[in-house]
């Protein structure tokens, strides 16, 4: 697995870049990720990151679009507005994890 | 110093991609293809148009939507959860209220892997920006009016019509 240098510190990623090290990721890097990405942090963006964050702890898997919409609270329509696009990927990458696995 | 390995998150409208899905049935197990396929298709960005034509009316007609039925009469791959090849016995699927404990059952395997029924998976399409279209002939049909129909179809329309806002894209018949 190939290591790459984020805001001035070694990450571990995958081919595609997404974090492979959960634990390696904060706050501050998270700016960097979304900046990457063309994506500037509000408020709003981070209610799904910290979402996701405290659902992998318990699930040991990245949450599904869904699973943010119907256990975190919300609506899909906004996680589009705030991740243009590929919303689950985006807010993945963003939050230091992994794309989600499941296909709902 | 490596290069920073930054995910390409292109947009698909930028490269055009669109998929067009035409619902041809109404039986449960036949629902899920396409709104399961819709829904991977939205989640990377492509335009998703779906045409829901003949039985596959029942999937967005407010009565039936959430009432879909499966039955494995005629579909001799059905087997036993878990008994692979070991098929049931195809006069069983006619014998009164099996229909009903055959959709019961697949229901409960569908609710299992955290999937949703018909309307609520119509709501996370419609959510993800999914154009939903009704087929005119099947309206006329089964004298239905957009009334009748699920909250996010956009309007009833002709086949000519979705094959012109079709126009590019890849297509799917189910």
């Amino acid at each position: 697995m190939p290591t790459t240098t984020i805001a001035g510190r070694q990450i571990d990623v995958d081919a595609e870049g997404f974090l492979t090290k959960p634990e390696q990721w904060d706050e501050e890097l998270a700016q960097t990720l979304a900046a990457n990405i063309g994506i500037t942090l509000t408020d709003a963006h981070w209610v799904p990151i910290h979402f996701l964050r405290k659902d992998f702890e318990t699930q040991k898997e990245t949450a599904t679009l869904r699973r943010v919409s119907t256990v975190g609270g919300i609506p899909v329509k906004d996680l589009f507005a705030l991740f243009p696009g590929k919303p689950a990927k985006k807010m993945s990458y963003i939050a230091g994890l992994q794309k989600p696995k499941g296909c709902v | 110093m490596t290069d920073m390995i930054v995910p390409s998150f292109d947009d698909a409208t930028s490269t055009g991609r669109k998929l067009a899905i035409i619902c041809s049935k109404g039986n449960l197990d036949m629902a899920y293809p396409g709104l399961i396929l819709a829904n991977a298709a939205l989640g990377e960005g492509i335009e998703v148009h779906l045409f829901f034509t003949f039985w596959g009316f029942d999937m967005i007609n407010k009565e039936t939507m959430g009432k879909l039925k499966f039955s494995y009469l005629g579909n001799t791959a059905m087997h036993m959860p878990g008994h692979f090849g070991m098929s049931m016995p195809q006069g069983m699927a006619g014998l009164p209220g099996m229909t009903a404990v055959t959709t019961k059952m697949m229901k409960k395997q569908i609710a299992d892997l955290d999937v949703p029924e018909v309307p609520e998976f119509l709501d996370l399409l419609h959510g993800s920006g999914a154009k939903m279209w009704a087929c005119r002939m099947s309206a006329d049909m089964m004298h239905l009016e957009k009334e009748h129909l699920y909250e996010g179809v956009e309007d009833i329309i002709s086949a000519t019509d979705f094959i012109e806002l079709t126009d590019g894209a890849q297509l799917l018949f189910i």
